[in-house]
């Protein structure tokens, strides 16, 4: 049963790449967000929580089609990429990143910002008396006091990405080799007759990612949480 | 010689606090009941709170002027700082914790002062543990260290013994009087404890509801017999 074909294959690479890149990309803007939502009051921030949040509550449909018509060939921000960076997102797999990334992004932003919200800023004001400036009291004390939620968001988001189904398929469709990840794969399979036998090898490797994600997961927030408890 | 010069104006809420004092090399002691506005008095020294009105001066620099909107960020004041709570960096352990405010000014190590330091607090076996690891009176003296090992121009401690139960408290006292005479460093030592004011202390400046009261020697002390104030 486990001589999977090249599409196989190919699909699980693709659905990997796409879930990792999806996950590297929106790291940074989401402890940006999460920093912003944490610490900062300003104008339109309910309007940014809100908008953070959107993709959890959207239908996925709707999500992707509105990365269309923002993104795609004839978008405005698509043409923009287009034309200045030679960035295409329209039926690539980087749309399907992007995609992955919208999707995942607000299960990254919530236990990020947490995490900041809880860390003790009288540890930062000790470290400013150190001679730290803003940015390494940031990047020495703040961020590594965050890393427990940041692996949480990292490791939500990346299941997410994995996953994602509804806003990829509308977004970039199902092009094997291209956009067909593993979730797109099993669909296929199940619309064509005899497809049966494919689809369940899809589904034997969505559960076993599933669970190799898992383990690595408590093991790394595990480091994470002894680093501080522990000896 | 005047080390800190210090006049300054801080509305809190109801709360009004107006101080002028000078501190010369030694201890002075910022000496007062609970709520006299101690901590915030400090914190302005430190840059950590920004008074309203007033001038303070450090070494014949300017490290906070209202009129002249000059306001030096703490950072760059280099005012040690040992907190009541000493405010160990939990993801870090003692040595780099010590180890601190070197690495953020980005001098190069200097071993025999790192463990002149670590063997006056008497922390040198301590190194490797987490602060999460360490007693009360232990954390108190790697707070110390941290805060001598950036070379701080003055050294500002906040009821450091305040958390501490009495036995640690006689822990750390004889350290904090090795340092005064060993390492010269001036210091300003907020307490509400006559005992440990009277141990250590070169100068006192006694503050209640927000304003100095008297400055002067220990003979200042002589009519609390009482062991606090509060």
């Amino acid at each position: 049963m486990f001589d999977l074909s090249v599409a196989e294959w190919t699909a699980l690479e693709l659905s990997l790449r796409i879930a990792v890149v999806a996950t590297a990309w929106a790291l940074p803007f989401a402890v940006a967000v999460g920093w912003l939502l944490a610490r900062k009051s300003f104008w339109g921030k309910t309007i940014l929580d809100g908008l953070v949040h959107l993709p959890l509550v959207l239908p996925p449909v709707v999500t992707g089609y509105l990365l269309l018509i923002w993104f795609g060939r004839k978008g405005p921000i698509g043409v923009f990429l287009h034309d200045y960076f030679g960035i295409v997102f329209a039926f690539r797999w980087t749309g399907a990143a992007l995609a992955a990334a919208v999707m995942g992004f607000p299960l990254m932003v919530r236990p990020i910002r947490l995490a900041l919200e809880s860390i003790d800023r009288r540890l930062e004001d000790a470290a400013a008396t150190l001679g730290a400036s803003s940015i390494l009291v940031f990047f020495t004390i703040t961020l590594p006091l965050a890393l427990p939620g940041i692996i949480a968001g990292v490791l939500l988001c990346f299941a997410r990405a994995l996953g994602e189904f509804g806003a990829t398929i509308t977004f970039v469709s199902n092009i094997p080799g291209e956009t067909q990840t593993i979730s797109a794969a099993i669909y296929t399979f199940l619309q064509i007759p005899d497809g049966d036998a494919a689809a369940a090898r899809m589904v034997v490797i969505a559960i076993v990612l599933a669970l190799v994600a898992l383990v690595g997961a408590e093991w790394l927030s595990r480091r994470a949480t002894t680093r501080f408890h522990g000896g | 010689m005047t080390v800190l010069a210090v006049d300054v104006e801080k509305q809190l809420g109801a709360f009004k606090l107006t101080v002028n004092f000078r501190a010369a090399g030694g201890i002075t002691a910022l000496f007062g009941p609970s709520g006299a506005g101690k901590t915030s008095l400090v914190n302005m020294i430190a840059g950590l709170l920004t008074p309203d009105r007033g001038r303070i001066t450090l070494d014949d620099t300017v490290v906070f002027d209202a009129a002249q909107r000059i306001d030096v960020p703490p950072h760059r004041r280099r005012i040690g700082y040992v907190f009541q709570e000493g405010r160990l960096f939990p993801h870090l352990s003692v040595r780099q914790n010590l180890d601190y405010g070197r690495r953020m000014s980005g001098r190069p190590r200097d071993g025999s002062e790192f463990e002149r330091i670590a063997a006056l607090l008497g922390i040198t076996h301590l190194l490797n543990r987490r602060p999460r690891m360490l007693s009360g009176g232990e954390r108190q003296r790697v707070a110390i260290g941290r805060a001598l090992l950036m070379r701080p121009r003055l050294l500002l401690l906040d009821e450091p013994l305040a958390s501490l139960d009495s036995g640690h408290k006689g822990e750390i006292l004889p350290y904090l009087v090795r340092l005064r005479d060993e390492a010269a460093i001036p210091m300003v030592y907020v307490s509400h404890t006559a005992t440990e004011v009277r141990r250590l202390a070169t100068t006192v400046v006694r503050l209640d509801q927000g304003r100095v009261a008297e400055t002067g020697g220990l003979e200042l002390l002589a009519g609390t017999e009482l062991e606090a104030l509060d």
